[in-house]
């Protein structure tokens, strides 16, 4: 075993640890009852807040390891994504479970009639596909190019998480405006360096 | 002195600062507080002589903890916990005056302090909805709203009462800003509202002198209307004419009217207010037209178009 290969077997469970202790952190607090007067509430703001910065995160891998020249963050990304995915889930259930308590009627109301939970719903059963072939084998199955035209669905899904928070917020949108910028900003340069390539493809003709 | 047991309140949370800011001057100093128990410092915080008043809801009171703790008051932070934290300390409740004018024939001023000396204190148990779908139920202090607006003789172009809290950027830390909010914070009712016998001054909560995070000295209560009615820390009443711009109708005037009166049929713009979860339950329940007060506000309502002026 190489250096090289030491090093990324000690970082993969670090990386681990580091996504688990919000939700160990979550745990105690509600455990302790450390949440305030109003823990379900505060569980599920922290989980949804937990789900868009790892959704940055992930989505922040590519364009990080180009620009700081780092090819071995790429397995990072979907790590990332899969913890941005299991928080996202657990807001979800914590929603439907301990805030609604499986009230369907209220929920399938809400989907509709309000877009901040619209938004939300949709952001995730975006990432359900995605979740579901991350793996090597769904890879090999789908083929790289295909493939990657599904994992692209991310670029719809962050930013509707980001709207679901903009639009949750009452009149201070500073702070999910952060979010929504810093995905704009991996998105441009997405765009951009799509556009470059597609020049130098024709370019190279 | 009569000390009072008080073995599930967190005297040392709301006590010390409402003992000092009231007795500031005879301390000798800040040891001489801290030497003293808490039991004794409460007792001491403790408004005088409250009777009890025929609107006492039955149901289990909310914690001191939780009502003292999970704040909506912008004015110190956005975060529920940030009032408890930068309120005390910063807000300075005494000396206290309420400026009263507008269309009345006795305009005036009042002390807080001799308010409450002079004033027939009567306690009221009254839910307490919040437009975001929670709710609690709170022991206030204080008089009805509508005896103390009377002595100022509103005058009949008082067709409404505008109401405003303390604008100190100093004391209140989010008004430096007023890019988002247009500080003060203002509310305002139809002169009816203010008259009906619900209105409430509240100057103390579970017996004792208003902690500065739940709008001390002096705040609204307007039980039957969501929370942010019921206007906190209050420096200015006055009486007009047109209907008087509000905070939260003034940033967002989709979602918050300015009757704003509990009503389960009626959707925010972003959440269904049909149920609501009364802090420290598990289960939603279901939210009660007018908050339940409907027997006594109704009245003022009849005929209009409660969809239309939410």
């Amino acid at each position: 075993m190489g250096a090289e290969d030491r090093r990324r077997h000690f970082l993969r469970p670090v990386v681990h640890l580091l996504c688990l202790l919000p939700l160990l952190w979550l745990a105690v607090q509600g455990t302790l009852g450390g949440l305030g007067a109003n823990p379900i509430e505060a569980a599920v703001r922290f989980l949804g807040d937990w789900a868009l910065r790892l959704l940055v995160v992930a989505l922040a891998v590519t364009p990080l390891r180009k620009l700081a020249g780092l090819p071995e963050l790429a397995r990072y990304r979907r790590m990332a994504g899969l913890w941005a995915f299991a928080y996202a889930s657990l807001h979800v259930s914590a929603y439907v479970v301990l805030d609604q308590f499986f009230d369907w009627a209220t929920i399938g109301h809400e989907i509709i009639k309000h877009k901040f939970i619209t938004a939300g719903m949709a952001a995730y059963t975006l990432l359900v596909p995605l979740a579901v072939t991350s793996t090597e084998g769904m890879l090999r199955r789908l083929g790289g190019r295909r493939w990657r035209r599904l994992h692209r669905l991310v670029y719809l899904a962050g930013p509707l998480a980001a709207l679901h928070y903009v639009w949750m917020v009452k009149a201070d949108i500073r702070q999910p405006l952060v979010y929504a910028a810093l995905l704009v900003a991996m998105l441009a340069y997405r765009a951009v360096s799509a556009l470059r390539q597609k020049e130098a493809a024709i370019q190279s003709r | 002195m009569i000390i009072r047991q008080a073995p599930d309140l967190h005297g040392s949370e709301i006590t010390p600062r409402s003992a000092y800011v009231s007795r500031r001057g005879l301390m000798v100093g800040a040891l001489a507080l801290a030497a003293l128990p808490s039991t004794v410092r409460r007792a001491e915080a403790a408004l005088p002589n409250v009777a009890k008043s025929p609107f006492v809801l039955d149901d289990k009171r909310t914690p001191l903890e939780d009502i003292t703790h999970y704040n909506n008051f912008y004015e110190f932070g956005m975060d529920k916990d940030q009032p408890a934290k930068r309120a005390p300390g910063r807000l300075r409740t005494r000396p206290w005056t309420v400026r009263v004018e507008g269309e009345c024939g006795k305009p005036g001023t009042f002390d807080v302090d001799d308010f409450i000396r002079r004033s027939a204190l009567e306690e009221r148990v009254y839910r307490h909805r919040c437009v975001e779908a929670w709710s609690m139920v709170i022991p206030w202090v204080g008089v009805p709203l509508g005896p103390v607006l009377q002595r100022f003789d509103p005058n009949s172009r008082a067709r409404f009462v505008a109401f405003q809290t303390l604008f100190d950027p100093q004391q209140m830390p989010e008004e430096s800003s007023r890019l988002i909010y247009p500080w003060p914070y203002t509310e305002g009712l139809r002169i009816d509202e203010a008259m009906n016998p619900l209105a409430f001054l509240a100057v103390g909560l579970y017996g004792d002198i208003l902690a500065p995070q739940n709008g001390a000295p002096i705040r609204l209560v307007t039980p039957w209307k969501y929370g942010f009615k019921s206007i906190k820390s209050i420096v200015s009443i006055r009486f007009v004419e047109q209907q008087p711009p509000t905070l939260w109708n003034t940033v967002a005037p989709s979602e918050y009217g300015f009757y704003s009166n509990v009503n389960p049929t009626v959707d925010h713009p972003r959440w269904s207010q049909a149920k609501e979860r009364r802090i420290g339950e598990f289960f939603r329940r279901p939210t009660l037209m007018f908050n339940g007060y409907g027997e006594q506000v109704a009245g003022l309502y009849t005929g209009m178009d409660l969809k239309k002026y939410f």
